[in-house]
Order: C-alpha cells, then structure tokens, then sequence
C-alpha cells in the first residue's frame, strides 16, 4: 500500500496527489510515468510523474478526474493509501544538448510539462512556456511555470483569463517573427499535439509529443498502447510504455491514435456515471 | 490382471455448458479413479518418463504411493523435484513429454500421468494441514526477477536449501503468466495463489509492483546484498503480422486480451477493466495461447469464434487437450488460412459515426504445404486467387511475443541474441557473473515445464556457485 501524503485541489477537476513510493522517488525523471490501482478490484491507469522528493521519499501525481478511477482517487483522503503503484516507467524526456527550448502545455498536460521545464531551466537552458486551458477556472500551475520559464505565455479558449486562443497562435507568430528554438515539447491532448506539429513543420523545428494511450501492464508486455510511427516512409509500430512516451512529432499517426484512444469510450463514460452514483450514494448514507 | 489399453477418461463440464463460464473445463479423478488408472503403470525398470520430464518427477514412485492409497506420500516424491505440482497437472504438454515415452505407450495408451499428478496435487491442497518446515537459513541471499514459472521453481528450489530468497514482480499480482496469461477455466488462480502461499511459508518473499530494470536494476540488486540473481521476466512485446488495419479498434494481442480477461477479471460481471464482449472474433495463431484466447472470447458471450491458422491441424503447436476442447466448444478452425489484411468500418457520409474505425472483417488467402521449411515444418505457400472475407468484430493477434527490452537495456555486459533473448550457458548462468537466467526470456515463447525446468537448474547451479564462494 502506498499512503498520501499530502493532496490539493489545483482547480476543480484537477488534482494533486504526493505518494509515498521511496523507490520511484529514487528514479524518477521527468517524462516518465507510474501506473497505479486504486483499490484491489481496481483497473490499471498510467499517470506521468509530476515531481519527487527523493529525500521524503514521495511522488507527486496530477490527475483530471475523467472516469471511474479518476473519480475513485480523487475520493481518497490524505492519510488514506493507494493499493499499487509502480514505475518509474516510459523513457524519460531527453534533454541533453538543447539549449533553447519551448515547452507547449494543454489543460492538465501542463502537470507533465511542468517539471520537464523545471528540468531544461536547472539544466540553464532558455525556457520558453506556452500554456493554455479552456477557461480560467481551469488555470493550474502558473506560478510554477513563471519561475522555472525566461518567457511564460498563458492562453484561455474563451479568453477569461490572459490572452484569447489556442496555444498555436502564439507559437506561430513567435516562428514567424524569425524566433529560433531547438526543440519544441509539446504535452496535452492529441489534437492539440497534432496542430502544434503543423504549425511548427514549415519552420523544421524538431517537435517532441508526449503520448498517453491506453495501457494495462506499462512494461511491454500486452502491446495495448501500441502507436504507428511514419520513418523514412515506413510504417512501423512502437509501444508507448517502453519506447515512449516521448516521440518525434513528426512521425507520429496522430489520427489513428485519437481512434484508437476512443476504443471504449461508451464503457467508460457509462462506468464513470455508475461510480459518481455510488459515491454520492455512499456519501448520503 | 490384464492392462486395460485405454486412459482413462477425465471427467470434464459439458462443452455446451462450459463454453458458457470461466469455471474449469476438466474435473480431475475421483479418487476410485485414480487408484484405477494408476494400477496401469507397469512401473518398469527404465523409468522413461522420469527422462521424458523436464523437471525429472519422480514418476513410477509416485504412481505406487497412490496403489498404496498414500496420498500424501506421492505428493511428497512429486514435491521433491516439482515446486507446482497442481499447475503442471494441469498445462503440461505430457503427450510431448512423460507420457510420450511411457513404456505402455509401445502399444496401448500411456498412463495418464497429468491427470495423476493433478489429483494428488489437488488431494493434497485439500486434505494436507502440516506447512512446510521452513528450513534453516544459510546467510545467503538471492533475488529473482519475476514470479512466473520459471522465477518460482527457482525460488522453491533455493528456499528448501535454506537461501534467503526475495522474488520481484512488476505486476500487482504474483504468478506471471499462470496469472496474466493462462486463463481460469484451464488454471484457476486459486491454485496459482496456493502454490505461491506454500512458497511464502518456507520463506520466500514476494515483492509485487517493482520492475527489474526500471524501479531496481542488476546491478542495485547485488549492491543491496543479494549474491546472485535469476532473471526470469518471461515474454515480452508481442508480435504483429504488419498487415494493414492492425490499429484498427478491436484488434488486440493475445497479451491484451488474455491480461484484461485473467489478472484484471473483465470476464466478471460488471468489471472495472473493459473487453469487448460478443460479436464475432477471429484469433490468428496455433498455439496454446491462440486456443486461451478462442476459447476466452467465447466465453465472453462471442456467437462466433475462428482460429486463423496458416499451416494444418499436424502442424499446430498447441497442446492436444486443448484443441480437443476448443473444437468440442465449437471454435471454427480455418486451417491452411492466413489473414493478409483487417478490414475497418468508415461511413463516408459522417467522419464521428462511433463505429468509424471499429474492425468488421478479416481478409484472408488460402495456403497449401510446400517443402520443409528449417523448423522441420512443411512451409505453407500461397495459393493464388483464394481470397475471402470473414466477417468478425475482433480479432486476436496471437503469433508470438519478442524479449522484453528492459533487463537488457539497463544491465551492462548482459549479452543476447539477435532475437533479444538473453544468452546463457548450460547451467542457466549469463554473460555476467552471478546473473542467471531461464524461461522465456531466454527461449522465447515457450512451455510452463520448460521454464520450470530452466529455473531448476539455475537454483542449482546458483546453489553450487554460492557454496564455493
């Protein structure tokens, strides 16, 4: 078991979570992820690290509450255990030999890019932050971005906080304007993903995606989160928990991807629906 | 007495009953019939199916403690070579093995020797109340990566020699692929939880959720103290056939399926981890994992389920027993087929119809046997213009699995193969000092006894490494 030891609301469907895991602690890059289960009945999800205290021994976690195991951990209080906790898993995000960087951050994708610009700003390299959400309410981590960013460009889609857009629109126009970056690291949902590598391939910039597809074991062992890479017009399949979760942009089938991510999409908002009626069952009694 | 030429039956659920649950297929011998079937062993002189054993049970003597009706005494001689009796009785390949060389088997059936171990294994599980004797600790420590066959059969082996053993798994549940992959109407995991118990009472300490070569490398094992280390990490990626359509929604590796159905119980009501369920399934593949899937999706509520094959039935590796189940439950063996395309749904008129992107038909050619290819195996050739269609929602992809990456890649001076499989000598020992290894992380996908055979004589060689130093 795997006790919390401290947990926070970010905003009202986000949260963090710091576990006692002294072992991942001891490992953990940035990029990396851990895989956990809620309870003995409960369904394995992989969630990317978002920092460690080697020395306390914890892992911090920042999760969205989607579905019924997001639901089902986010119910757990500080005090209370987790009953598996496994990693630190993936490959972690490379950073050796960048210098100039812009890191592209979308809702609670911004809890995985935090700390790989945490990373690039201990390395001295020069951090560019770009990150956005739908509205303000939603808004996690900007004074963790402010201090570890040399420039930070915070986006809303309805414009209720900072500038109006998507995160794209900045990223151009800085491209445009002649701005030159070795690598763009971009983390949020897949579409977004897709759109910051079409804005950025007429300037070839390398784009590195984090991906997160459906896994079960996390060690490449079932081939659930396969993904199809584009190389030297080759298809060629990778697996995301041991050759990933870091690719290059610019190979990935971001299209297949969104439908396989989909493939219960039906069960899973059902059994989201099913899990908030027995908690707030469970609650009234 | 005169032999009687047959082996005896075992009692198995009705095929159109069983294809129904998860409840196990073969109901073992009562004990009126394993007295019977054990009075047709001649209990010859030359023993060949101690030979024909990868792990060398003991078999004519634990054949005559049950003409003795000493139940517990045949236990005892199985337990001295074999540290999973009840899980070999029921996977073992004996056909390929013990009973193939049984000295009856000249002429009449051999003695059904699994089915012999299966009922003293499970006799005992149920009447025997003494635990195991914890035997004194000799100081030394080992680790073992991986709670499968192999990594337990070592363990067993070093814990009755008094090591101090600590086994790692990098899932949430002991048992490797007794567990993840072998499903429970062919191996409960009740049993698969017993055997590891008894592994735990003699001293063994199981640790779940660490993965060797990313929580803890090789090398942090020997600094925290262990003096040598058994890799047993099993299978690992598994195979595509790199045909279009395999990213289609609705194909799975046999891994997936098997995972999400047998460790995390989607085959229960109302689970927390989703399958699909029902429809029709195609599986591709021959082996026992290929009949663990057919038979699971079935099972799972499928009205249809084919098994893709490209040679003929004398080719597929899988163990007799089980595709004599498979076809009494009614799986619709396509032999002499290979699958060269998955076809998907599209509605052209709406790019968010639900169903866009979901498998709905596997396209396959007809195949005929050419020459012996370098398995031995008559090569399966093409035959032009035999395209067709099934019409499936799923399709398992079971042709095989390649070595996991991850020992490899974290542990130095560790070679492998050009196939990713860890090198070894006889004894089971690596290109690293102190580093043993077995199983399929070395063979490839291979049997449960072979890989129990493997750990067995890594513990020894591990024994006898340790004992000089």
């Amino acid at each position: 078991m795997y006790k919390i030891v401290r947990k926070k609301e970010l905003n009202p469907t986000v949260t963090q979570m710091e576990t006692e895991a002294p072992l991942v602690a001891n490992k953990a890059k940035p990029g990396q992820f851990i895989i956990l289960r809620v309870n003995e009945e409960g369904e394995r999800i992989p969630l990317t690290v978002a920092g460690t205290n080697p020395a306390e021994g914890t892992v911090k976690i920042i999760f969205q509450v989607v579905g019924a195991t997001t639901e089902l951990l986010n119910h757990k209080k500080e005090g209370e255990s987790i009953q598996d906790f496994v990693g630190p898993l993936g490959v972690a995000t490379h950073t050796e030999g960048i210098k100039k960087v812009c890191i592209v951050g979308g809702g609670v994708g911004c809890a995985i890019a935090m700390p790989v610009a945490e990373e690039f700003h201990r390395q001295g390299a020069h951090v560019t932050s770009i990150i956005g959400f739908r509205n303000k309410d939603l808004l996690i981590l900007e004074d963790e971005f402010k201090s570890f960013s040399d420039k930070l460009i915070v986006m809303t889609d309805d414009g209720s906080y900072a500038r109006e857009g998507n995160v794209t629109v900045p990223l151009k126009e800085m491209l445009e304007a002649g701005e030159q970056f070795d690598m763009i690291i971009t983390i949020g949902p897949l579409v977004m993903m897709k759109f910051v590598v079409a804005a950025a391939k007429p300037f070839n910039v390398p784009v590195t995606v984090s991906m997160n597809p459906i896994m079960i074991d996390g060690t490449g062992m079932c081939g659930g989160c396969r993904l199809t890479l584009v190389q030297d017009g080759k298809k060629v399949t990778k697996f995301a928990c041991v050759d990933g979760p870091d690719f290059n942009g610019y190979e990935v089938d971001f299209d297949e991807a969104i439908s396989r991510g989909r493939m219960y999409f039906e069960y899973e908002r059902h059994a989201h629906e099913e899990t908030c009626n027995l908690l707030k069952k469970s609650e009234g009694v | 007495m005169a032999i009687d030429p047959k082996k005896l039956e075992m009692p198995t659920q009705a095929p159109e009953v069983r294809a129904h649950n998860f409840s196990e297929v073969a109901l073992g011998y009562t004990k009126e019939m394993a007295l019977k079937e054990a009075s047709r062993c001649l209990n010859c002189k030359n023993k060949p199916c101690v030979a024909g054993c990868p792990v060398n049970v003991n078999i004519p003597d634990f054949i005559m403690k049950i003409k003795e009706e000493d139940f517990e005494g045949a236990y005892q001689i199985i337990n001295e070579t074999s540290s999973l009796p009840a899980v070999c009785g029921r996977v073992c390949p004996q056909e390929s093995q013990c009973e193939q060389v049984c000295t009856l088997a000249k002429r009449f059936d051999p003695v059904g020797i699994g089915r012999l171990e299966r009922f003293v294994a499970d006799w005992h599980n149920e009447h025997a109340t003494e635990k195991p004797v914890r035997p004194e600790s000799n100081g030394h420590k080992v680790a073992i990566v991986g709670s499968g066959p192999s990594g337990l059969t070592c363990a067993g082996d070093l814990a009755k020699k008094g090591y101090q053993v600590t086994v790692y798994e990098a899932l949430h549940t002991a048992g490797g692929v007794l567990v993840y992959g072998i499903p429970e109407f062919r191996l409960p995991k009740a049993i698969v939880a017993k055997e590891v118990e008894t592994l735990k009472e003699l001293g063994v300490d199981v640790v779940p959720n660490v993965v060797i070569g990313k929580t803890l490398t090789i090398d942090e094992l020997f600094e925290m103290g262990f003096e040598a280390v058994f890799v047993g990490s099993g299978a690992g990626l598994p195979n595509f056939m790199n045909i279009p359509g395999e990213a289609l929604k609705g194909v799975y590796s046999a891994n997936e399926f098997l995972t999400r159905s047998n460790l995390m119980k989607a085959y229960e009501e109302d689970p927390k981890t989703p399958i699909m369920k029902g429809g029709k399934v195609a599986v591709v593949g021959g082996g026992n994992v290929a009949m663990d899937a057919a038979r699971t999706a079935l099972r799972l509520g499928a009205e249809h389920v084919y098994i893709v094959y490209r040679r003929s039935m004398e080719e597929l590796p899988a163990r007799k027993e089980e595709v004599e189940h498979a076809e009494e439950e009614g799986i619709d063996f396509r032999l002499l087929c290979n699958p060269v395309e998955i076809l998907g749904y599209n509605n052209p008129d709406d790019p968010r119809d639900p169903k866009n992107g979901f498998v709905n038909g596997i396209k396959c050619v007809k195949m005929e046997l050419g020459e012996p290819d370098a398995s031995g195996r008559r090569r399966p050739v093409v035959i032009e213009g035999s395209e067709f269609t099934l019409d499936v929602d799923a399709v398992v992809m079971s042709i095989g699995t390649s070595p996991n990456p991850l020992i490899k890649s974290t542990t130095k001076g560790l070679e492998v193969n050009k196939w990713g499989g860890i090198i070894v000598n006889e004894d089971g020992l690596t290109s690293r000092e102190g580093v043993y290894a077995g199983g399929d992380a070395v063979t490839g996908a291979a049997t449960v006894i072979s890989a129990m055979g493997a750990g067995k004589v890594a513990a020894k060689a591990i024994d006898e490494y340790l004992q000089k130093k």
